[in-house]
């Protein structure tokens, strides 16, 4: 029989701090085995090398905060038969995305330096607010887990399997005892995706969304909750507006605690 | 008259996004631009108003590779402000974990992004194929780093477990003494690396740094110290901005520091070394010793071995602390907000990074400064470049543009993390 060629597969990045792409490299035990089927053909940090698309696969890190990359990421969509995003940033904007409840163009327009060097756009968004996108990997960083996941259910034509259910469900699998109905940390666990395994509550820290909402999400219910207990505006309003500030349920959410 | 230039659009194998550009008149160099094209991410901007124990988790998304240092200097920025310090255990867990990082990103730069320059490999997985034992001890080593740094700080990328004050959760003596095995190999590897990379064809070239480096009385640079140079400087960190300045040229989206008065300077590793070597452990300088390393090192592209030195020292410091520890009885001392500046500048990977709060009575961040160890190098990086290239003009064109960007790697340079830096002015 003769031997299929390997998939091709790209890393692309935009507005980002390389946490998810590093990721990749992250895979230390898995890396040499992902090199045996795929090929690595466009992974700026990892190589000189450069293979000419149309690829297989491409992994998007980083949101669009740039005239140049609201172009740039067409043309990856173009060269890609697959897109998957990978993380918070490409996701829902990021943490840069704080920008977007400000008016940029005020102050960037009050730079200290040189504002004329510098070009941005207003708002940090998402590369699914752009191009169409396969799949979402969510997290801030992603799971090394979750992206080994992704990669394998591609390379055996699968729909990855990825919960959408809320960090509680994790937190009930592995015994952990809620802060939330206890010592009381503001928790974001009911209203966020899993993935981390209920990484903060198992070091005693509430959930501060890393993952992004949950499906469903009753952010409301949970603000109410906290505001009931003595909890102030201000402070629901900086939990919800962090590292997927821009995801519609959390936005919404944050908005609703401005004065 | 005879032009030339060399250009590289986007240069691989470092975080971020940079390119190289130099022009060559007439065998000189007439323009030298390290180019750094990642957009600004404005995070000194949105630190206003957020309250001073958010800084750790928002300032380490500056940067995947490296989010200790941002977390790090962040804290002792933050309990400086409010008049606290933290000692004993809780203090030895910082340098744990600090210890974990070096250990995760040297690894990464020595073995991944910086030796297949040396070996002449696109990458590291081309190299894997002729060097595979070595690939494969590489990638165990990064992973022990990795593994110290989840067991401290609950994942390697973005810890959670770190606070203004102290921790969330200690871990146990058990759960630290699991490590010490595993920990002894990587010492044995990272004495290996020192070996395999002091092996390396290096280029013949030395430049007269003016090095800048954290330094304290009893040990190797992590987190605390006055900030030294091989000059004559001797300062506290708080200062920092006394003493360095930053400017904005406009094809770069990262300010370029200088010294005042002085210009360029060079932090990182050959920094450290040359400044602290009788801090390193015994085995450590007699590794450096053994492949005829001893300070000053003046030749940047030997940064791949302090780095693997450094490794070393890394993994015996990890051992001792381990070796004496005990678990404190709480995770962190209590700290309350007050009205105030603090300071923070702690030794990333990288070299020094320097951060600056002002907060308010209610503990919001009123102001913040951060400067990376990359836009510190700036300079000195395109510097070497226009020291670098006229020697070697009669290079192919594509071997000249190679080892010009192994130039720039010499300084494991982290683009994401220079460009977010952005200074805004409030009115």
């Amino acid at each position: 029989m003769k031997k299929s060629r390997k998939p091709k597969l790209a890393v692309w990045k935009f507005s980002s701090c390389d946490g998810c792409q590093l990721t990749l490299l992250d895979c230390e035990d898995e890396l040499l085995a992902v090199a045996e089927n795929i090929e690595i053909a466009n992974f700026p940090e990892a190589s000189r090398n450069v293979v000419k698309g149309p690829y297989d696969l491409s992994l998007v890190e980083g949101s669009i905060t740039t005239p140049h990359d609201a172009e740039r990421i067409h043309q990856v969509r173009r060269s890609s038969k697959v897109l998957i995003t990978i993380g918070a940033c490409a996701t829902a904007g990021g943490i840069q995305a704080l920008r977007n409840f400000k008016d940029v163009r005020e102050f960037t327009s009050i730079v200290y330096a040189t504002p004329s060097y510098i070009e941005t756009l207003n708002k940090s968004t998402s590369i699914a607010d752009h191009v169409f996108v396969d799949f979402e990997l969510r997290g801030c960083p992603i799971s090394k887990h979750q992206l080994v996941e992704v990669l394998s259910a591609y390379l055996n034509g699968r729909k990855p399997a990825t919960p959408t259910y809320s960090v509680c469900v994790d937190c009930k699998r592995r015994g952990i005892v809620c802060g939330l109905v206890t010592h009381g940390p503001p928790c974001l666990g009911p209203v966020t995706q899993a993935g981390c395994n209920a990484l903060c509550p198992s070091y005693h820290r509430g959930c501060f969304g890393c993952f992004g909402p949950k499906e469903t999400p009753n952010t409301s219910s949970l603000a109410s909750y906290w505001l009931s207990l003595g909890m102030k505006n201000p402070d629901l309003l900086r939990l919800f507006r962090s590292y997927n500030a821009y995801a519609e349920p959390f936005r919404k959410e944050s908005e609703a605690h401005e004065k | 008259m005879k032009s030339r230039s060399i250009k590289v659009d986007y240069l691989a194998r470092v975080e971020g996004e940079g390119g190289i550009q130099i022009k060559i008149h007439d065998k000189t160099v007439s323009e030298v631009q390290f180019d750094i094209f990642e957009p600004p991410r404005f995070f000194e901007a949105f630190l206003r108003g957020r309250h001073f124990t958010e800084a750790p988790d928002i300032t380490a998304r500056i940067c995947g590779i490296c989010p200790i240092a941002y977390q790090m200097s962040s804290i002792h920025a933050m309990e400086s402000a409010c008049g606290v310090s933290v000692t004993g255990q809780l203090r030895a867990l910082r340098r744990l974990i600090y210890c974990g990082e070096w250990i995760e990103s040297h690894a990464l730069h020595i073995y991944m992004l910086h030796a297949p320059d040396f070996l002449g490999y696109q990458d590291v997985l081309q190299m894997a194929r002729d060097h595979g034992d070595a690939v494969k001890q590489a990638l165990k080593l990064k992973k022990i780093g990795n593994e110290l740094v989840t067991l401290v700080g609950g994942r390697e990328i973005h810890p959670i477990n770190l606070r203004v004050g102290g921790f969330y959760r200690v871990p146990t003596r058990n759960e630290l003494r699991g490590l010490a095995d595993r920990l002894k190999w990587a010492r044995d590897a990272a004495l290996e690396t020192v070996k395999l990379t002091a092996t390396f064809p290096f280029p013949e070239f030395e430049r007269d740094y003016e090095f800048v480096a954290l330094h304290h009385e009893e040990e190797y640079p992590f987190n605390e110290g006055k900030l030294i140079s091989n000059r004559g400087l001797d300062i506290p960190i708080s200062e920092y901005e006394n003493h360095f300045a930053e400017e904005h040229v406009s094809y770069s989206n990262a300010l370029h520091s200088v010294m005042k008065s002085r210009g360029a300077y060079l932090v990182g590793p050959l920094a450290r070394f040359n400044l602290n070597f009788d801090k390193l452990t015994p085995a450590a300088q007699q590794a450096a010793r053994d492949v005829g390393l001893v300070p000053p090192v003046k030749n940047q592209f030997k940064s791949i071995i302090v780095r693997s030195v450094e490794t070393v020292y890394a993994c015996e410091e990890a051992l001792r602390i381990i070796q004496e520890y005990e678990m404190p009885e709480s995770a962190a001392i209590d700290v309350h907000p007050r009205p105030g500046v603090g300071y923070g500048c702690t030794e990333a990977p990288r070299g020094i990074l320097y951060h600056r709060y002002r907060i308010n009575d209610k503990g919001l961040i009123v102001e913040a400064k951060i400067v990376p160890p990359t836009s510190q190098n700036q300079k000195s990086m395109e510097l070497d470049l226009r020291d670098f290239v006229p020697a070697r003009l009669n290079l192919p064109q594509d071997k000249l543009t190679w080892q010009c960007e192994q130039a720039i790697r010499n300084y494991d340079p982290c683009i994401s993390c220079a460009t977010h830096f952005i200074q805004l002015e409030f009115q």
